[in-house]
């Protein structure tokens, strides 16, 4: 991934660039009500906005999707087909979250909540059916099916 | 009840008509100024002018009323300015934004006091011009950037910067500048100050650390509780503030800046109509005091003041810009965008309406905004056809 700059607009929301591989450089804003805007900067004058598409927070979802998100939401759409009244969710775990250094089983979490952690994704790698003497590490994200009030259990658990 | 309204209904009436007909001007107005790619400000001022002291019309009834409005929204729009912060950017603001906020306030301050003293006036009303000279209009400058898309522009973070700064230098200026206006002895004066500081600290500290649990407090509020719990308390605390000498509006400017997370998004949806009305009200209300006669008289103090304090925004704006590594010609958009003078000069202003040369501060400061908040905008769009730059882009291309 190119690297990334971020830069606070006080009042406004928060500015994200990068250099695409042909050299353009690119922003996107993010407004504090959640609107959007792509930036692409001036090739003479690259302090210069050139071209701003402004995305609300609809577009930015379609815009988003569009870009390759595409598959995964397909694929869950098709497991939620398959498994009615079932819900899949991604749970990120935050540095301060309790369950950091924590097995699956210790934390009790399918019977504590009714919901399952069917996968846990790591950085780049991911580790499909955790056991229970998994040990989660903060950043990870636990990939979870059960239903809507399960799922909100487990997140409530997972997330404090 | 009903013999007591029965008894004022014609004062009632001509109260309605007149304020109905001063609103819908705005209305009008408002609309013109979009069309046009104006700020509405300016002319609200205008009409202001018109139909007070020495204008075609007299508002009498309802002046009272139009003038306490008024008042609400100073509170208003200071209250939204702080919403639109959050505790994390003034720091960071803070941290930041010091050396080119210092540089801002000298090259514009001086230029305004030196005119009050050059016009004769004492100390006071000097101090009084040269705030009414150095802080931008957050509100225009916003609008600038929005309108000209050019809040993803490498200089707009310092633009941005430089106004948080000018926001909180405000809290600082305002409760002293209205200690001078109360006109004590030095020793009370001083005593004042100090209480009014410590205030403003007291208070500012609260906003950052008890923030949190305000807006928690409020959170599970309905819209119209919310609504109802937010200007309450903006005027409360405001009330407060006057009462140990703060200034009003900077008292509603900390409630603001407390207010965070999903209360701030909500509020500032609920809150921002009910501003728009009542900062309208706040620049009719003050233009009315204004004598057109007298606004004449000083166009050319003004448009002078306008012309050298725009050179003083640039110097403003080239620093500031320049800190954050951006060439020539961003550091030049930068500088005009920060040209358009607004609300704050005119907060400024109508604190000295008591004093001796009150009228004439009033007008001067009429003008200069009326000047500034034009030629700011009109300067910001032409920024990147400025004559200076075909010479700066040479140089960048050699």
């Amino acid at each position: 991934m190119a690297e990334v700059t971020e830069t606070k607009l006080p009042g406004v929301g928060i500015r994200y660039e990068f250099t695409t591989h042909d050299g353009v450089r690119l922003g996107v804003l993010h407004h504090h009500g959640g609107r959007r805007e792509i930036v692409v900067y001036d090739e003479d004058d690259p302090d210069r906005a050139s071209s701003v598409v402004e995305l609300d927070a609809d577009d930015g979802r379609t815009l988003s999707e569009l870009l390759g998100a595409t598959q995964v939401t397909e694929a869950v759409r098709a497991m939620q087909q398959r498994i009615e009244g079932l819900t899949l969710e991604w749970i990120e775990l935050p540095a301060r979250s309790s369950m950091v250094g924590q097995t699956i089983g210790t934390g009790e979490l399918r019977s504590r909540t009714g919901a399952s952690v069917v996968a846990v994704i790591r950085g780049e790698t991911s580790v499909p059916a955790p056991g229970p003497e998994f040990v989660f590490e903060a950043g990870d994200v636990a990939v979870a099916v059960g239903t809507p009030e399960g799922l909100e259990l487990l997140r409530v658990a997972l997330r404090s | 009840m009903i013999p007591v309204l029965a008894a004022t209904s014609e004062t009632t009436a001509t109260a309605f008509t007149e304020l109905g007909a001063v609103v819908l001007v705005l209305a009008v107005l408002a609309r013109v100024a979009g069309r046009v790619g104006i700020p509405a400000i300016p002319l609200y001022l205008l009409a202001g002018l018109l139909v007070g002291d020495g204008g075609f019309a007299a508002v009498d009834v309802s002046e009272g009323f139009i003038e306490l409005a008024g008042q609400i929204g100073v509170l208003l729009l200071l209250f939204t300015l702080g919403l639109e912060y959050t505790s994390d950017e003034l720091r960071n603001g803070l941290r930041t934004g010091l050396p080119p906020g210092a540089v801002d306030a000298v090259a514009n301050f001086a230029p305004g006091f030196a005119a009050g003293l050059l016009l004769g006036w004492d100390v006071t009303e000097a101090t009084l011009l040269g705030g009414v000279t150095w802080v931008s209009s957050s509100g225009i400058v916003a609008k600038v950037l929005t309108d000209l898309r050019r809040l993803g522009n490498r200089e707009t973070p310092s633009i941005l910067s430089l106004l948080v700064i000018e926001d909180l230098a405000m809290a600082v200026y305002l409760p002293v500048v209205g200690a001078l206006v109360a006109r004590q002895g030095a020793a009370d004066t001083a005593l004042t100050v100090v209480v009014a500081l410590v205030a403003v600290a007291a208070i500012l500290l609260l906003a950052m650390r008890g923030g949190d649990r305000l807006s928690a407090l409020l959170a599970p509020a309905s819209n119209e509780s919310l609504l109802l719990a937010v200007f309450g308390l903006t005027l409360l605390v405001a009330g407060l503030a006057e009462e140990v000498q703060v200034s009003s509006a900077i008292g509603a400017f900390l409630v603001g800046l407390a207010l965070s997370g999903a209360v701030q998004e909500r509020t500032t949806s609920l809150i921002e109509p009910l501003r728009d009305l009542f900062a309208a009200t706040f620049f009719v209300s003050f233009a009315f005091a204004v004598d057109a006669g007298d606004l004449l008289d000083v166009l050319w103090v003004a448009a002078l003041l306008g012309v050298v304090t725009s050179a003083t925004k640039l110097v403003s704006g080239w620093v500031a810009a320049g800190r954050l590594g951006v060439a020539e010609r961003g550091r030049i958009r930068a500088g005009t965008a920060l040209i358009a003078r607004g609300e704050f000069s005119i907060v400024i202003a109508s604190l000295g309406v008591g004093l001796a040369d009150g009228p004439e501060l009033g007008a001067v400061a009429a003008a200069y905004v009326l000047v500034t908040a034009v030629l700011g905008p009109v300067a910001a769009r032409f920024a990147d056809r400025l004559p200076v730059h075909a010479h700066l882009r040479a140089r960048a291309r050699a």
